[in-house]
């Protein structure tokens, strides 16, 4: 029933979304961190860029984001990343795409952790004669961090099913392997089922092990 | 404009965030630029490319406006049959009997777990081959299907906690007059819970309609964003396409999303309530979803709170 197996690289197609999600992650939560502190901080024209740039991006289907990234950017505008082939180039702009708009959904999720600071912790730090850099790099960030795990590991496990997202400008990852398949085996459920149980090995253990970091790393008030 | 986080400003710090946003406005400028002249280059600013959408209204009729309801339609659909599904699989989530607890647990992890576009896709593949719907209504079934599936999933969620936000001493109170557990459920929790999670309602459909989008780039189903595609082969002009859908997107959802946080607000502060409202954030902490919207910051007595303080 599960010979079908043998003929597709499944496993090379789900490390493909591994990599797109990891390779996104890090980049939406630095971009994401960056767009928090703007939003909070004291240059106003900063704060309003932030804020416009959350409400247009997360209002804005990814699969408009990656279209465009493949069919505008590449295709008419011709940049290529510096990356060479079909593959590689959709690759990245996947991982821009996808950067892009997670880095949205980041950069709330650590806006509502900052919330979760009490008052007081800011005050006493602005009263002991610390910067706005200071206040939020050294008091700040490092208790919203804490809070926020939670919110951020349904950003990370919305982002592994966002990659699938990525099939719709030829990235061989899971989703894309599926469609191929469905389309030259007679084997709808077992290929569903081998898919579907491969985002619930990435999806589940992530949200177990990073919820149990949440919990641990919270700061107890 | 002062906030918790920074001291009011004196000379110096007036000085110097002056010369922040003189360094970021330059930046952007550059960027701005970088972007004019790459468009430039490539010729996608000549008005023959833009035309079609500011004079005259062929372009609207005839490709925005049918993807725009098919993509309406699809969302709606999905969105109305999921509502029912979701409810039921999240009360039966707070069920007393193990039996049912259970497995209304298991579909619910496990449809949350799997992304949307692979649901689609296996629906689109299981009418193909189980039924008789013809090959023009497959995409939308599957679209509408794989919709359904997923959000009946995160409905059921947000009904659970919508349920459980409420104050302990109502079905208590309930069960203490002599309802039964399934009276004190529809005819106490349920409609109190039903105006507690109307916003995060409103915002899960915000979900839906950027979600259509995936059946138009991947299963030929004829929304918003194909009908784009479709223009750009016939007047040339993809870059300009893509940027009027996504205006229009951005309008469809931020008004959803600013209803969302309006009517989170007006729960809030009716007196008649218990006080107990889902708030929006709470709905993605439940979905574990990006696709939520509204403002977090919005409702908490925080400090990040657009650098104004409370």
């Amino acid at each position: 029933m599960f010979d079908f197996l043998d003929k597709y690289d499944v496993l090379g197609a789900f490390w493909t979304t591994v990599q797109l999600t990891l390779l996104s992650a890090v980049g939406s939560l630095v971009w994401g961190t960056l767009l928090a502190a703007m939003r909070v901080g004291p240059v106003p024209l900063m704060r309003g860029f932030a804020t416009a740039y959350v409400n247009i991006v997360r209002n804005i289907p990814l699969t408009v984001i990656i279209l465009f990234s493949s069919l505008g950017l590449n295709q008419t505008l011709g940049i290529s990343l510096g990356a060479h082939g079909f593959d590689a180039i959709n690759f990245r702009l996947a991982v821009l795409g996808l950067t892009l708009y997670t880095s949205s959904f980041v950069c709330e999720a650590i806006r509502a952790g900052i919330n979760t600071v009490p008052v007081g912790q800011a005050e006493a730090a602005r009263a002991i004669g610390l910067s706005f850099t200071q206040v939020l790099g050294l008091v700040v960030l490092p208790q919203a961090f804490r809070a926020a795990v939670g919110p951020l590991t349904n950003v990370l496990i919305a982002l592994t099913k966002n990659t699938t997202v990525a099939a719709a400008i030829g990235v061989a990852e899971a989703a894309f392997l599926m469609k191929k398949m469905i389309e030259n085996e007679a084997q709808l459920l077992a290929i569903s089922a081998v898919i579907a149980f491969g985002f619930v090995c990435l999806t589940l253990p992530t949200g177990l092990i990073l919820g149990w970091v949440g919990k641990k790393v919270a700061v107890k008030r | 404009m002062s906030s918790v986080l920074y001291d009011a400003q004196g000379p110096r710090a007036k000085r110097r965030n002056t010369l922040y946003t003189a360094v970021f406005l330059v930046a952007l400028a550059a960027l701005g630029w970088w972007v004019y002249t790459a468009l430039d280059d490539k010729g996608q600013l000549a008005w023959p490319l833009w035309k079609p959408f500011f004079s005259g209204t062929e372009a609207y009729s005839t490709y925005i406006w049918p993807g725009l309801e098919n993509t309406l339609k699809a969302a709606a659909l999905a969105m109305v049959i999921a509502l029912p599904l979701g409810a039921v699989l999240g009360i039966a989530r707070l069920s007393d009997h193990v039996w049912v607890r259970v497995p209304a647990a298991i579909v619910v992890e496990f449809f949350r777990a799997i992304p949307v576009l692979v649901l689609m896709i296996f629906g689109l593949a299981l009418f193909a081959q189980y039924t008789g719907v013809s090959s023009d209504d497959r995409p939308f079934y599957a679209v509408v299907t794989g919709l359904v599936l997923y959000n009946a999933s995160v409905l059921a969620e947000i009904v659970r906690a919508g349920i459980l936000a409420l104050p302990k001493g109502q079905s208590e109170a309930a069960l203490a007059i002599g309802l039964r557990k399934g009276q004190a459920m529809r005819l106490i929790l349920l409609p109190q819970a039903v105006t507690t999670m109307l916003p995060a309602i409103v915002s899960q459909l915000v979900v839906v309609v950027k979600d259509t989008a995936l059946g138009g780039a991947v299963l030929t189903f004829p929304e918003l964003l194909a009908s784009a595609n479709t223009m750009s082969g016939y007047y040339g002009n993809i870059i300009a396409s893509l940027t009027v859908v996504g205006v229009i997107y951005v309008i469809i959802n931020f008004s959803l999303t600013s209803f969302a946080s309006w009517l989170e607000g007006r729960l809030r502060r009716r007196k008649k309530s218990t006080g107990a409202v889902l708030a929006v954030q709470d709905l993605a902490d439940i979905a574990g979803t990006a696709g939520t919207g509204a403002d977090p910051a919005g409702t908490g007595a925080g400090i990040g709170d657009g650098g104004a303080r409370k």
